[in-house]
C-alpha cells in the first residue's frame, strides 16, 4: 500500500512539473502575464509530493517489504538499520528518486526565497527547472519505477553489495547529488537569463549562493569519496581516476571555474557570456556524470546495474537539455550586451587565466574518461586510461593553475602594474625558495612532479594568506576569509598529494604469528589471528601490536571479511592516524602454511589531502554566509530607500 | 579596445585553450593509454617488454603456484587458444581463484613473463570475461 | 568568425553525443551463450548439498532419460521468481537436477521450504567451478541435457511460465 502511495505521489509530482513548466512558459508571453506568479506555488507542491514519494521508499526499505522488487534485489532483512536506510539510494532507481527529490527541493527553494531576481527571469528560471524535473520524472516512471512489485514475494532479499555496506555510503551519494542538482539551479538561472536577456550583476548575485552551495557539496562529496575509496578498497590509493570518480570531478572543475567567473560578473559586470556558458557546462557535466554512472556505458570498479534502455533515456534528456541550452546560447548571446572591459594584468585577467586552465583540466579529464569508449565504438580496440595519463597531463596544468592562484588575489580589479604585483609576491616566492632548499637538502631523491608539488604548495600557502597582510582581521569580510581558507586548503591538499607520492613506504610480507616487521618509524608484530563473527559476515581478524620508539604500544585489527548475502569477501584495512601521517595495514587470506600476507604502508602527511578538502569546503561555507549576508543587507537597504522615497 | 573586441578575443582564447587541451590529451593518450590484451592478442602482436598494459583472461586450472616467500605467486592466464604466464607479488583480490576471470595490470619482462603490479577481479557474481565460456573447458576435467 | 565561435560548444557536445550514442547502440553483449550446447557435459562430481548420499556428477546426467539442470542459489532473487515454473515442470514428471552456487545447507533448506522443492538432487558447487565449466555466467540458468549427457539447450535467466512449453518441447526433441 505504501509503495502504491509513493508511486502515485510520483505521478502527481510529474504532473506538477509539467504544470510548472507550462505556467512558467506561458507567463513569459505578453498575453498571459497574469500567470507569472503561479509557477512558484506549483513548484512547492511538486516538492512536497516528491518528498512524500521518497519517504514512502524509505519506509518500504526500513520495513524490508520484500514484495517490492527494488527492496528484494537490494536489501536483506538481516542488515543493520543504517544500511537498510542507506540502501534506499544504494541502487539505480532509489538514487534517481533521490536525484529528483533534491531537484524539486532546489526548485521550491528558488520559488520561495528568490527575491532579488527580476520577476520575468525568475519565471523563466522556474519554467526551465520544471522542464528538467519533468524529464527525470518521465525517466523514473517509464523506465525505472522504484515501486514495482514482484509476485510472489521472496522470503528474503539479495542484499546490498558488501563494498557499499559502509557508513560512508549513507552520506556520499546524497552529498554529490546536492552538488549536481545545485548546478541544475544555476543552469536554470542561465537559461532564464538567456530567455529574458537579463544578464548582469543582480543576476550574478542571485545565482552565486546556488553555485557556492553546490560547489561546497561537490567538494565534500569528492573529499569523502576519496577517503572512502582509500580505506575501503584497501589498495592504499586515494584517487583511482576511475570513471565514476571522474564523473564527480568534472562538475567540480566546471563549478570551480563558474564560481570565479560569477564573482567577476557580480563585482565588475564582465564575463557575461562566459559565465552563462559555464553554467550550462557545469550542469552538463553533472548530467554526463549521472549518465556515465547510471548507463553502465563505461566499465569501472564501481559496477552498478546496467540497462542500455535506461542509458538511452538519459542520453535523450541530455541531448534535449544541453543541446537546447547550447543552441539557445548560440542564438541569443549576441543580443546580450557586452560587459565591462579590463586589462590583462588585473584581478579579472587572473580569473580568466584560472577559468582557462580549469577548462583545460576539464577537457583533459573528459577526453581521458571518454576516449576508451570512443575507441571501442569506432575500432573495437579496448584500452584503459589510468593514472599515468592523468597525472602526466593534468598534473603540470594543476601546478600552473596553483601558481596563478597565488598571484590572482594579490591583483587589483580592472588594471594593475606587473611590478607591484611582483613586489606583493616577494614573500611567497621566498617561502617557495626556502621549501625548495629544504627539500633539496634533506628529502633525498624524489620525483620531479612531487617535488614541484611540495615547493609550489609552500609558495601558494604563503601567498594565500597574503591578502590578509596588514589588514584589520576583525573587519575583514567573511568572504575574503572564505577565499583565503579555500586557497590555503588547495595548497594543503596539494602538499598532502605530493608528500604521499614522494615519501610513502610500502612492504609486503608473509607474516607468521609472532613475527615483527619494520615500516617507517613503526615496528609491527602479528600477535594472533582469530575468527570474528559480524552481523552479516564473518571475519579473519588479525591482532597486531604497533610500537614506535619508547611510546606505549597499541593494537590494531585489520580484517578480511567474508559476507554471506551475497557471497563475497572484502579487506578491512586498519588505519592509524598520527600527526605526521598514517599507518595503513591490510591482511589477506593465507594460503597453505606460508603465513598471513600483510601489506604495510607508512604514508607521511597523507591526511593533508582530506584536511585540505575540508578547508576548501569550509572556505566555501564562509563565503556563502558572507555573500548571503551582504546581499541581503544591500537588498534591504535598496528596499529601505524605496520606502523612504515613496 | 572596445568591449566587443575583448569578448571576441576572449572567445578565441577559450576555443584555443580547449582545443589545445584536446590536442595535448590525445597526444598523451597515444603514449600513456594501456591496451587491453587477451593471451591470444598478445601472441599475435609484438608488445615490447616494459610497456604497461592489461592482460585479461581466465586463471588456468591448477596453475596457481605460491612461492615459499608467501607473497609471490605464479599463475597462467589463458583464453581459448593461448596461455601467458604471470608473476604477481601481493595480496590477491578476494575473488581471485583458478578457473575464474582476472584482469592483470603490468608489463612483460625480457623473458616474456608478465609481471603484474595489480590484479583486478570483478566484484560481481554475474561477471565473466566475454568469449571465455564453456568452449575452453571442452577438454579440461573439472573435479572438486 | 563570430557565428562559428558561438556554435563551437554546440558542435563539441553534438560530437560527444555521437560517441555516447554509438557506445549505447553497440553495447557489450553481456549474455554469454554457452559453447557447450551440442556437446557432452563436462566431467564433474559434486557432493550432495542436502543429502551426502546423493552426489551429482556427469554420470548422473547420462541415465538415458532427458533431464533439466538448473543452476541456482538460495540468495538469488530471480531464482525465487522462477520457482513456480520449475514446480510446474516437476509436476509434468521432468527430472530436475539442481546445482547450488556459493550456498549453505541451512539457507538452502529454508529456500526450498518457502518456494517448493522441484529438485531430484542438488549438487554443492561452493566455488562455481562446475558452473563455469558449464559455461554459465550467472544465476539462474537452465540446461536441457539428453539421455547421453549431451547439452541440448541453454536458457539464460528466469524460467517464466511461458518458457515451460519451450523447455518441454526441447525435452521431447532430446528423447
Amino acid at each position: 500500500m505504501i509503495a502504491e502511495a509513493g508511486h502515485a505521489a510520483l505521478w502527481f509530482a510529474g504532473a506538477m512539473a509539467l504544470l510548472q513548466f507550462a505556467l512558467g512558459a506561458l507567463g513569459l508571453t505578453d498575453r498571459y502575464q497574469s500567470l507569472r506568479g503561479s509557477a512558484a506555488p506549483v513548484a512547492v507542491v511538486q516538492m512536497v509530493l516528491t518528498c512524500l514519494s521518497f519517504l514512502c521508499l524509505i519506509i518500504v526499505f526500513m520495513r524490508s517489504d520484500m514484495s517490492v522488487l527494488l527492496v528484494a534485489t537490494n536489501s536483506h532483512s538481516d542488515k543493520p538499520w543504517l544500511y537498510k536506510f542507506a540502501g534506499t539510494w544504494g541502487n539505480h532507481e532509489g538514487s534517481m528518486l533521490l536525484w529528483v527529490t533534491i531537484l524539486a527541493i532546489g526548485g521550491a527553494t528558488v520559488a520561495l526565497f528568490e527575491r532579488a531576481l527580476d520577476v520575468r527571469t525568475k519565471t523563466a528560471t522556474l519554467a526551465a527547472q520544471g522542464a528538467i524535473a519533468l524529464g527525470f520524472y518521465a525517466f523514473l516512471l517509464f523506465s525505472s519505477n522504484p515501486f514495482a512489485r514482484i509476485d510472489p514475494a521472496p522470503a528474503n532479499g539479495q542484499g546490498l553489495n558488501p563494498l557499499l555496506q559502509d557508513p560512508g555510503l549513507a552520506f556520499h551519494p546524497p552529498t554529490l547529488y546536492m552538488g549536481y542538482v545545485g548546478m541544475s539551479v544555476a543552469f536554470s538561472f542561465a537559461v532564464g537569463a538567456l530567455v529574458t536577456r537579463d544578464v548582469g550583476p543582480t543576476f550574478a548575485r542571485a545565482m552565486r549562493p546556488w553555485i557556492l552551495g553546490a560547489w561546497i557539496f561537490l567538494t565534500i562529496g569528492i573529499t569523502a569519496g576519496s577517503y572512502w575509496a582509500y580505506y575501503e578498497l584497501g589498495w592504499g590509493g586515494w584517487w583511482f581516476w576511475d570513471p565514476v570518480e571522474n564523473a564527480s570531478l568534472m562538475p567540480w572543475l566546471a563549478a570551480t571555474a563558474l564560481l570565479h567567473s560569477v564573482t567577476v560578473l557580480a563585482t565588475r559586470d564582465s564575463l557575461r557570456a562566459w559565465t552563462i556558458m559555464l553554467s550550462v557546462v557545469a550542469f552538463s557535466m553533472s548530467m554526463i556524470g549521472t549518465f556515465l554512472v547510471r548507463s553502465g556505458i563505461l566499465t569501472s570498479v564501481h559496477s552498478f546495474a546496467v540497462d542500455p534502455r535506461r542509458g538511452g533515456f538519459i542520453l535523450m534528456l541530455l541531448a534535449l537539455y544541453i543541446g537546447g541550452a547550447l543552441a539557445l546560447f548560440a542564438l541569443r548571446i549576441n543580443t546580450v550586451r557586452e560587459g565591462n572591459r579590463f586589462e590583462a594584468i588585473s584581478r579579472e585577467g587572473s580569473l580568466v587565466f584560472n577559468n582557462l586552465l580549469l577548462s583545460i583540466i576539464l577537457v583533459i579529464v573528459l577526453i581521458g574518461t571518454l576516449y576508451p569508449l570512443a575507441l571501442e565504438a569506432t575500432t573495437g580496440t579496448k584500452i584503459s586510461v589510468g593514472a599515468p595519463y592523468f597525472n602526466s597531463t593534468a598534473g603540470p596544468v594543476t601546478l600552473v593553475l596553483l601558481i596563478g592562484m597565488a598571484a590572482g588575489p594579490l591583483m587589483r580589479w580592472r588594471f594593475d602594474q606587473a611590478k607591484k604585483v611582483a613586489e606583493r609576491l616577494a614573500l611567497p616566492a621566498l617561502a617557495l625558495a626556502l621549501a625548495a632548499l629544504l627539500l633539496a637538502a634533506f628529502a633525498g631523491p624524489i620525483g620531479i612532479l612531487p617535488l614541484l608539488g611540495l615547493v609550489v604548495a609552500a609558495g601558494v600557502a604563503a601567498a594565500s594568506i597574503a591578502p590578509l597582510w596588514k589588514r584589520n582581521l576583525r573587519r575583514t569580510p567573511l568572504f575574503t576569509w572564505g577565499m583565503v581558507i579555500a586557497h590555503l586548503g588547495c595548497a594543503v591538499s596539494m602538499a598532502g598529494m605530493a608528500a604521499d607520492s614522494a615519501f610513502t613506504k610500502e612492504a609486503l610480507v608473509a607474516m607468521q604469528i609472532g613475527q615483527t616487521q619494520q615500516i617507517g618509524p613503526y615496528s609491527v608484530t602479528l600477535n594472533k589471528v582469530t575468527e570474528e563473527p559480524g552481523p552479516n559476515w564473518s571475519a579473519l581478524d588479525a591482532e597486531m601490536i604497533v610500537r614506535k620508539g619508547d611510546d606505549a604500544p597499541f593494537t590494531v585489527h585489520p580484517q578480511s571479511r567474508t559476507f554471506t548475502d551475497p557471497p563475497m569477501e572484502t579487506n578491512e584495512s586498519a588505519i592509524t592516524t598520527a600527526w605526521n601521517g598514517q599507518l595503513y595495514l591490510v591482511i589477506g587470506i593465507p594460503k597453505d602454511n606460508a603465513g598471513f600476507p600483510v601489506r604495510f604502508y607508512w604514508k607521511p602527511f597523507v591526511t593533508l589531502i582530506w584536511i585540505g578538502g575540508i578547508f576548501i569546503a569550509l572556505g566555501g561555507l564562509l563565503s556563502l554566509f558572507g555573500r548571503v549576508n551582504r546581499d541581503l543587507f544591500s537588498i534591504r537597504r535598496l528596499f529601505g530607500k524605496k520606502v523612504a522615497a515613496s | 579596445m572596445k568591449p566587443k573586441q575583448q569578448r571576441l578575443i576572449l572567445g578565441i582564447f577559450a576555443v584555443l585553450a580547449v582545443s589545445g587541451a584536446g590536442f595535448l590529451a590525445l597526444s598523451a593518450l597515444e603514449s600513456k593509454a594501456a591496451y587491453f590484451y587477451s593471451p591470444s592478442d598478445l601472441a599475435t602482436s609484438d608488445v615490447e617488454p616494459g610497456k604497461a598494459f592489461r592482460l585479461g583472461g581466465m586463471v588456468a586450472d591448477k596453475s596457481i603456484i605460491r612461492e615459499p616467500d608467501g607473497v609471490t605467486m605464479r599463475f597462467v592466464v589463458q583464453d581459448e587458444s593461448n596461455r601467458q604466464s604471470v608473476v604477481f607479488k601481493g595480496i590477491a583480490p578476494d575473488l581471485f581463484k583458478e578457473n575464474s576471470g582476472v584482469i592483470a595490470e603490468g608489463s612483460l619482462d625480457a623473458s616474456g613473463q608478465f609481471i603484474a603490479t595489480n590484479l583486478l577481479a570483478k566484484h560481481d557474481e554475474k561477471y565473466m570475461p566475454p568469449k571465455l565460456d564453456g568452449k575452453m573447458h571442452k577438454t579440461g576435467e573439472v573435479s572438486q | 568568425m563570430r557565428r562559428v565561435l558561438l556554435w563551437a560548444p554546440f558542435v563539441f557536445f553534438a560530437s560527444l553525443f555521437a560517441v555516447f550514442a554509438s557506445g549505447l547502440l553497440n553495447p557489450v553483449d553481456r549474455s554469454v551463450p554457452s559453447g557447450l550446447v551440442g556437446r557432452s557435459v563436462p566431467a564433474f562430481e559434486l557432493p550432495g548439498m542436502l543429502d551426502p548420499a546423493q552426489p551429482v556428477s556427469a554420470a548422473s546426467l547420462a541415465t538415458g532419460k532427458p533431464k533439466i539442470l538448473n543452476v541456482f542459489a538460495s540468495w538469488c532473487v530471480p531464482c525465487v521468481q522462477e520457482a513456480p515454473a520449475l514446480m510446474q515442470l516437476q509436476s509434468r514428471d521432468v527430472e530436475i537436477i539442481g546445482i547450488a552456487i556459493h550456498d549453505r545447507p541451512d539457507a538452502l533448506r529454508k529456500f526450498l521450504s518457502e518456494n517448493g522443492n522441484p529438485y531430484a538432487a542438488i549438487g554443492d558447487d561452493a566455488n562455481s567451478r562446475t558452473q563455469i565449466a558449464f559455461g554459465s555466467a550467472g544465476v539462474p540458468e537452465t540446461f536441457v541435457v539428453d539421455g547421453k549427457g549431451v547439452v541440448r539447450y541453454q536458457h539464460i535467466g528466469i524460467v517464466k511460465p511461458n518458457d515451460v512449453a519451450i523447455i518441454m518441447a526441447k525435452l521431447k526433441e532430446a528423447q
